[in-house]
């Protein structure tokens, strides 16, 4: 019996005034895989995100969460049925110690149900997926106030807060952006554990050479629309994703 | 260097009691160092209402349910909803106070807990929609509410028009009153601060920096926002449906523009955030416009200098600024010590 797919896409749109922000994109992911969605800049990749969780809706096209339609429904709900997001922008609780911005996602009805715990419990738990995403053991950086953070241990956190929710499907938008390269590499091995517990990722990223050491399969978008899927291999070798990239005025994000 | 330079440094007072969430305390000087503050506010207020004449007494009052009213606008402001229409919550607990015993004759005891539970569930019903706009539209839509249920009362005559509702049953006298405006007052001082330190208050905290990530967080925003306007309503419609029965009456004056304006302009000088700081932002305002009756007309001017002085000069606020006192010393370090650190390895100087 053929397995259900954790996500499938159909024919998603979304127009802001008149621009086709996000074109009848369709996919399909299934348990466990590794995804990437890239693109230049302004491509849809954030918007696409966006649609699937809920923060924006769709004028067109259908989202299936483990065969259950979820076209629509309100982003806590979408953490509810098990998909965590990151922003771009990180976007922690800037008067909030850095352990307490974890407490937030821990106290939803989800985190409750699988991680339980009372008051108090919760700060240990914060202060261990701290640890997890590579906080120094032992360093004050957890109980200092969250805006007092440098913008790589902010997509840290970012990261953290996803995994609070003990997620089936995590998308992590632009998770490296900001990070300097040693922290990206003490970030991978994280990635692949995560992908190793079963858990199904899709990651949006310019910084394609250290996406492609994650991910296994990519979708490419341009102007909205899908331009390419496949592995990093073929996607890279597509005459249509390098003008995409080195075409036109703008070469930006072709150079990572 | 001819002359010594100084610097202020602020030193956090070493108790181990002030650090957050540890609340092993080892000994009773530390004890005392929180008690204290908290013990002297309350043994003061406590047998203040014995030693006051009847005016005062009345000054007192009105000072308490602007409290109330500073109480709610704090609570809301802590959430990230700022309200420019406190007097919504004032009037409609104030009516249904009124409507209540007017209509099925029912006692004081029992019109001001159900005029205070039922006018907070109607009041966040009645905002429910506006909970997802932010910042100043909320504001907009609070500071119109009232005054339009006060054309709507005026326009159809209903709750007795423009005559208000009167004869309603008094309560048992002053000094009951205030005891009773005091622990309430007290008790929702002392339990929205604890609340806001368990991990449902973070969630309420949070929502003021930044609510998407709370959403993101697979928090229901709207309905944690409903919440936080159900507690904030308790206090103010309590606060209407209580002066109502001390003045035996209600009208339209209970939507006022003052019940909006006042609490927000005590909660500024007080300090937002603390609750604390909402109560002594009340205590100072209301006896303060009380003592400058004496000056007639300048009252409003001389009145007006004072916050104005309050607020550019202490815009954190008094209780912000009162505990940072009590919880840090000042010293002065004399600067040659630092230059003198950061040029050590600069051997020609």
């Amino acid at each position: 019996m053929e397995q259900e797919p954790v996500l499938k896409v159909t024919d998603l749109s979304k127009s802001f005034g008149g621009v086709k922000a996000v074109d009848g994109v369709s996919f399909t992911l299934q348990a466990g895989e590794t995804f990437g969605i890239i693109g230049p800049n302004g491509s849809g990749k954030s918007t696409l995100i966006n649609l699937i969780t809920g923060f924006v809706k769709p004028d067109r096209g259908r989202v299936f969460f483990r065969g259950r339609e979820i076209t629509g429904i309100p982003p806590y709900q979408a953490v509810t049925f098990g998909i965590a997001r990151s922003f771009q922008m990180a976007r922690p609780f800037y008067n909030l110690a850095v352990f307490k911005n974890l407490v937030i996602p821990l106290y939803s009805p989800r985190a409750k149900r699988l991680k339980g715990g009372k008051y108090g419990d919760r700060d240990e738990v914060a202060i261990h997926l701290l640890e997890e995403v590579g906080f120094e053991r032992d360093s004050l950086v957890p109980y200092k106030l969250a805006g007092t953070l440098p913008h790589g241990y902010l997509k840290r956190l970012e990261l953290a807060r996803c995994l609070a929710l003990e997620p089936d499907l995590i998308i992590l938008d632009e998770l490296f952006s900001g990070m300097s390269m040693s922290e990206v590499a003490g970030i991978l091995p994280l990635l692949e554990k995560i992908s190793a517990e079963g858990k199904t990722l899709i990651m949006v990223e310019h910084r394609l050479k250290e996406l492609f050491r994650v991910v296994k399969r990519v979708i490419v978008l341009n102007f909205g629309r899908k331009i390419a899927e496949g592995t990093p291999e073929e996607v890279m070798g597509s005459p249509e994703v390098k003008e995409a990239y080195l075409g036109g005025e703008v070469a930006e994000g072709a150079g990572s | 260097m001819a002359k010594m330079a100084y610097r202020k440094e602020r030193v956090d007072r070493g108790i181990k009691a002030r650090t957050d969430d540890i609340f092993a305390l080892s000994s009773f000087r530390e004890i005392l160092y929180l008690v204290l503050p908290r013990l002297l506010v309350i043994l003061f207020l406590l047998p203040l209402p014995l030693f006051l004449g009847t005016y005062w007494q009345k000054v007192m009052l009105i000072t308490l349910v602007i409290a109330l009213l500073a109480l709610s606008w704090d609570l809301l402001a802590s959430v990230g909803l700022v309200s420019l229409g406190q007097a919504l919550f004032f009037g409609v607990g104030g009516y249904l106070a009124g409507f209540l015993s007017t209509r099925w004759g029912w006692y004081p005891l029992f019109t001001i807990p159900a005029a205070t539970l039922a006018g907070a569930v109607f009041c966040t019903l009645l905002l429910y929609p506006a909970l997802r706009l932010r910042g100043i539209y909320f504001g907009l839509i609070t500071f119109a509410l009232p005054l339009l249920f006060m054309r709507v009362i005026e326009a159809t005559k209903i709750l007795g028009g423009t005559e208000g509702l009167s004869s309603l049953p008094p309560l048992p006298g002053t000094t009951i009153e205030l005891y009773i405006l005091l622990v309430v007052a007290l008790g929702c001082v002392f339990g929205f601060r604890r609340m806001f330190d368990t991990d449902y208050g973070l969630v309420l905290k949070a929502l003021r920096d930044n609510d998407r990530s709370v959403e993101a967080g697979g928090i229901n925003v709207q309905w944690y926002k409903a919440q936080a306007v159900f507690l904030a309503a308790l206090p103010a419609t309590f606060a209407g449906a209580f002066l109502t029965h001390h003045y035996q009456f209600v009208g339209m004056p209970a939507f006022a523009l003052d019940y909006s304006i006042l609490p927000l302009t005590s909660v500024v000088l007080g300090g937002a955030g603390s609750f604390a700081g909402a109560v002594l932002g009340a205590c100072i305002l209301v006896p303060l416009s009380e003592v400058l009756r004496a000056f007639g007309t300048l009252r409003v001017v001389i009145y007006s200098v004072v916050l104005v002085i309050f607020v550019v000069g202490l815009p954190e606020g008094i209780f912000h600024y009162l505990q940072r006192k009590y919880h840090q010393f000042e010293r002065l370090v004399p600067m040659e010590e630092v230059s003198n650190g950061a040029r050590a390895g600069f051997k020609g100087y």
